[in-house]
């Protein structure tokens, strides 16, 4: 659905002495149909640019750039209008038009693509529907509250049937419970109309909660990208560990191992993950019955992926450094990823 | 009683004078908003990072709208008799001073203009475009309804100074109001004259501010 290769862009500066930015630095990227594609990085990492290349709000310096058939790097005018019919985009700030009710802002699209007014209204009712915002129609965006304008947004991105939605930032201005709902909105449309979804964010959360791959940005480079669960489990670039923590490891984390290493010199703590099916599995009571070792549970975390869930158990393990050895062996024999806290870093 | 109040005044040349004032007035206004929107947007579309952006166009048609704000209005009046003689066919009566009224305010307006169109959220132009809209598209559906408010108060602003160009183009055979303060009540001093034309030229600038508000607020809906 959308192929990207050798993709770069370079932000020339007006005076000489500052060196051109390269926002995005050869990026390659295949996104399948029906996927839900999650781009995650800092501020600055490129991401915002890369999207906008996939509707043609930005042009690359160099590579192409490939959306449901259409080279979009290259073609302009009325082409590329008619192609961003159906790559459709959803804001960070929404970007309604304030002048016009939900109604009449959700119709929009539909008025450029020159849709007749009685399929017009057949089409928005729909959406309002689909979205549900029922009875506010005739609102205006200030009358409504954040998650009802980013529905307003959806129902607009999808009026022309698009075969793919780009997220920019879609619920970083919203509460955590309001970005769950629009989250569960966006998933259902993702499964209902097989809508390609590519998201841009930099809360891991949403990662976790609805894409199937992601690719970790930094500095406009792609440092490292996989389905979802992958990733989790085996994050190579520091980011990516940076970001796994983010969901996997409540915030205290950090303080309780280190207190627990000051407190405990003798015994190990160890980092148990687990992912899919083996996060059921009554891993500590095999670990007791087997072993001379007294085990304490420190803290631990299961996460909901789109494909599996994935979980992290801090244990301190006490007992002979023979018998925590074999413990660990024994471990590693039940597909559960180990990793020995020596410190609190 | 009003004979009392104004003994000098002569109801007839008032009642002429009123007419002459908010025919110059109404007619320079329409021009004014017309021409001041498309001097505006095409301010706003050349300058940097806009959908037309030509720095050619954008000194050019800035240089042209500083100049004509800069001259003040009693000598852009004489500067354009000449132009006017081509264009009426006569530098006398309300209709000869159309020409400067409209110069001398469509370009104040058209910075007002284009003040109101940076204002609008990039955000939203953006989402326009990512729909695939066409600039005219944007222009009459995006960048002037959601400008909207800040035009009308524009114009509200370049109407009650048009009012007091009206009074200036008396000065050069215009008629109106200002023309009657200033030859009956002034030249030959009768004070009342002056008073009641002062009075009326008032009358029609509160109009003109509270209808103004009255649309501004009922426009805004953010």
């Amino acid at each position: 659905m959308i192929t990207l290769s050798k993709v770069s862009k370079v932000f020339g500066t007006r005076s000489l002495k500052s060196q051109p930015i390269k926002a995005v630095d050869e990026v390659n990227l295949t996104i399948d149909k029906g996927e839900i594609f999650g781009i995650i990085g800092y501020s600055g990492a490129g991401k915002s640019t890369l999207i906008r290349m996939l509707n043609g709000l930005e042009t690359p310096s160099t590579g192409s750039v490939v959306v449901a058939g259409n080279t979009i790097s290259s073609i302009k005018g009325r082409n590329l209008r008619k192609a961003r019919q159906e790559i459709s985009m959803i804001f960070q700030h929404f970007n309604l038009l304030w002048s016009r009710t939900v109604h009449d802002n959700i119709a929009f699209p539909l008025e450029i693509a020159g849709v007749k007014k009685s399929e017009r209204q057949k089409r928005v009712n729909e959406l309002i529907k689909l979205v549900g915002l029922e009875g506010r129609e005739n609102a205006y965006p200030s009358q409504l509250s954040g998650g009802q304008k980013q529905r307003v947004g959806i129902a607009r991105a999808l009026a022309n049937n698009p075969k793919v939605l780009l997220c920019d930032e879609a619920t970083s201005a919203l509460d955590p419970q309001t970005t769950d709902s629009i989250l569960e909105l966006l998933v259902d449309i993702n499964k209902r109309l097989g809508l390609t979804i590519v998201l841009i964010t930099h809360e891991m959360h949403v990662i976790r909660k609805i894409c199937h791959r992601v690719a970790v940005m930094e500095g406009g480079r792609m440092v490292e990208q996989g389905p979802v669960l992958d990733v989790f489990k085996n994050p190579t670039a520091q980011i990516t560990k940076r970001f796994v923590q983010q969901v996997t490891e409540p915030e205290e984390t950090k303080d309780t191992v280190a207190h627990l290493l000051e407190n405990y010199p003798q015994g190990k703590v160890v980092q148990l993950t687990f992912v899919g099916e083996n996060t059921e599995s009554p891993l500590i009571t095999k670990l007791i019955r087997n072993f001379q070792l007294d085990v304490n549970i420190v803290q631990g975390k299961i996460s909901q992926t789109q494909n599996g869930s994935y979980g992290t158990l801090f244990i301190h393990m006490d007992g002979t450094d023979e018998e925590i050895a074999h413990a660990i062996t024994f471990i590693k024999e039940q597909q559960v990823g180990v990793e020995v806290i020596s410190d609190a870093e | 009683m009003l004979n009392n109040w104004f003994p000098n005044v002569i109801w007839e040349n008032i009642w002429l004078a009123t007419k002459e004032t908010l025919y110059m007035s109404g007619i320079a206004l329409l021009a004014t908003f017309i021409l001041g929107i498309v001097l505006g947007l095409l301010l706003f579309l050349t300058s940097k990072g806009q959908m037309w952006e030509s720095k050619f166009i954008n000194v050019i048609v800035s240089a042209v709208v500083n100049i004509f704000r800069s001259i003040p209005f009693i000598i852009l009046l004489i500067l354009l008799i000449p132009f006017t003689i081509i264009v009426v066919g006569s530098m006398l009566g309300a209709k000869a001073a159309l020409p400067a009224l409209i110069i001398g305010a469509a370009p104040f307006y058209a910075r007002m203009v284009e003040i109101g169109l940076r204002e609008v959220d990039k955000g939203v132009i953006e989402a326009a475009r990512s729909m695939g809209a066409k600039t005219s598209t944007i222009i009459f559906k995006v960048l002037l309804p959601e400008s909207m408010p800040a035009l009308v108060s524009g114009i509200t602003v370049t109407a009650i100074a048009l009012i007091g160009y009206t009074a200036m183009a008396g000065a050069i055979g215009a008629g109106g109001l200002g023309d009657l303060a200033y030859k009956e009540g002034f030249q030959r001093s009768k004070n009342d004259v002056t008073m009641l034309a002062t009075i009326l030229i008032l009358l029609i600038v509160f109009v003109i501010q509270f209808i103004g508000d009255f649309i501004t607020s009922k426009l805004d809906k953010r």
